[in-house]
Order: structure tokens, then sequence, then C-alpha cells
């Protein structure tokens, strides 16, 4: 009974956060363009894509609601992104040592 | 009536299991995605030089502006779930419509960016393309399929979305039963993770 009440309030965010996240998804794509007429060399791609991971975050756990909801969801989520991760790894592992011509 | 409703709705309703499978669904959204960035980097990795020219082709401002879209919408439709928990029916409704309109104009920049493209005959398998290095063709066949694939996806949202606001004008979808709307807001916000990474690995190339 009391877990069902839970269910139905767990989410109840205000409007101010999701603003707030928002603005902080236009800044870091702002960023991410003013940073990329800048060479960084090989660490261009790394800001990028942390930029884009931060992004990331910020979708999953406050318009997605992850922060609220139970942690199963997010060991699912974590354990999915893992996997996607592995086989990325996996791959350069390998790629790596051929294409060195 | 209304009695008889609600007792219903306790007894079929689990509104955490639905959306842990609507987030199943859309761990399968990240294997067919990622498969393709997986493509990506892969070719990315043997073919540096290509890649770097060919991005320059892509046009950043209109990259630019509809990752500003696209995240405006998915603001519009995290807001919409919030105000239908506050029993702000219209204001829902509202944001909603925003949502679609927003994603239809990411839709009509897509058309006229990939419509520039075509008339400089920059296509899959145009004659300008196949004269270009195997790198070039490698990138500009990822850039159609996975912002065309992403494209699919975002008329996908719109269709779902625009059921959703029916749904919320027939009360179908009220403050205290609104699981089918954190769905379609779970889809969208995925959709627009995947325009996250998109965006920097294809238009912002140094």
């Amino acid at each position: 009974m009391d877990n069902h009440s839970e269910q139905h309030t767990q989410h109840s965010h205000g409007y101010g956060i999701y603003v707030l996240v928002w603005l902080a998804l236009m800044a870091l794509t702002g960023i991410t363009v003013a940073v990329a007429g800048i060479n960084f060399g090989k660490l261009t791609v790394a800001t990028a894509l942390t930029i884009a991971t931060i992004k990331t975050y910020l979708v999953l756990t406050i318009f997605m609601h992850l922060r609220s909801e139970s942690r199963i969801f997010r060991v699912f989520v974590g354990v999915a992104l893992l996997f996607l991760l592995i086989s990325f790894i996996l791959l350069f592992t390998d790629y790596s040592f051929i294409v060195r011509n | 009536m209304s009695v008889q409703h609600s007792a219903a709705a306790h007894i079929h309703r689990d509104d955490v299991a639905s959306r842990m499978g609507m987030w199943l669904f859309l761990f399968t959204e990240l294997l067919l995605f990622g498969g393709m960035f997986i493509l990506y980097s892969v070719y990315r990795f043997t073919h540096p030089n290509e890649f770097h020219l060919a991005a320059k082709e892509l046009n950043t401002v209109i990259g630019t502006f509809n990752t500003a879209i696209l995240l405006t919408s998915s603001l519009t439709m995290a807001l919409s779930i919030a105000a239908i928990q506050r029993k702000q029916k219209s204001l829902s409704i509202i944001f909603q419509l925003l949502t679609i309109v927003l994603a239809l104009g990411f839709m009509v920049n897509k058309y006229f960016e990939w419509g520039a493209k075509f008339h400089h005959g920059i296509y899959p398998g145009s004659d300008t393309l196949l004269s270009k290095p195997s790198g070039e063709i490698l990138f500009f066949g990822l850039y159609y399929v996975m912002t065309g694939l992403h494209g699919l996806h975002v008329i996908i949202g719109v269709v779902i979305i625009a059921f959703m606001t029916a749904f919320t004008m027939k009360d179908v979808i009220t403050h205290d039963n609104y699981v089918k709307l954190e769905a379609a807001g779970l889809y969208w916000h995925l959709v627009d993770i995947i325009w996250i990474f998109l965006f920097p690995l294809f238009y912002l190339i140094t």
C-alpha cells in the first residue's frame, strides 16, 4: 500500500531543475562548438566525447528521471553501457594493432 | 463510475514495470545505434584525414541550430510530464505540442540540409561521391545512414507524442496515470542522446 502511493510521487521534480539542465545542455553545446575550432591533436575527439558524455549524464539522470528511479534501473543502464564500452575496447585492442601502417 | 475506474486501475497497473519495459526497449535501440557508432569509430580510425576533409562539407551552423532545437524539445517534453503531475492538463498539452513543433522544425532543417547535399551531387551512389576517395565515401555513407535512421526516430517520436497529446485531451493520460507519457518521454530523450553524439562526431571533426 505504502509502496503504491510512493510510485506516483517519486518523479515530482520542479520545473526549475529542468530549465537549469536545459541551460547547462545549451552551454555545453556552445562549448563543444567553440572548442572544436581549437586543435588539441588527439585530445580533440576526447574533448568532444567527454562533453557529450556529461550531456548524456544530465539527460539520463534528470530528464529521464534515473536519479529518482529505483536502484535497479541505474544498475540496468550501467550494465547496458558497460557492455557497449566493452565492445569498443575489445574491438580497438585488435584494430589499434592491425592498422599500424 | 469513478470508483469503479480507480479500482480497476489499481488492480491492473504497475508503473515501475511499464517504465522498466520501456528501458529494456531503449537498450535494444542502444544496440542498434551502438553498432553503427562502432562501425563509425573503426572507419574514422582507419581514414582520419578523409573523414576530416569530408566533414568540412557539412554545415556546422545548421547542425548547431538543430542541436539546440532538439535539446529544447527534450526540455518541453520533460516539462509536459511535470505539468501533468501538477494537474495542469492544458499546460501539459501545450508543452507536448511545442515538442512536436520543435521536432518538425528539426526535420525541416534536415530537409534543407540534405537537399543542399543532393544539389551538390553528394548522395549515396552519385558520380560525384563515387569519384571521391574511399574514406569520404564511407563518411557520407555513415552520415546518411546514421542521421537518416535518427531522423526516422524523430518522425516516429512525433507520431507517438501526437498520440500522447490526444490521450491527454481525452483524459486517458491524467495526473495520476501518466506512465504512457513518461514512456514517450523516455523514447524522446533517447533520440536526443543519440543526436548529442552524432553532432560532434559528424559536424565537428577537426
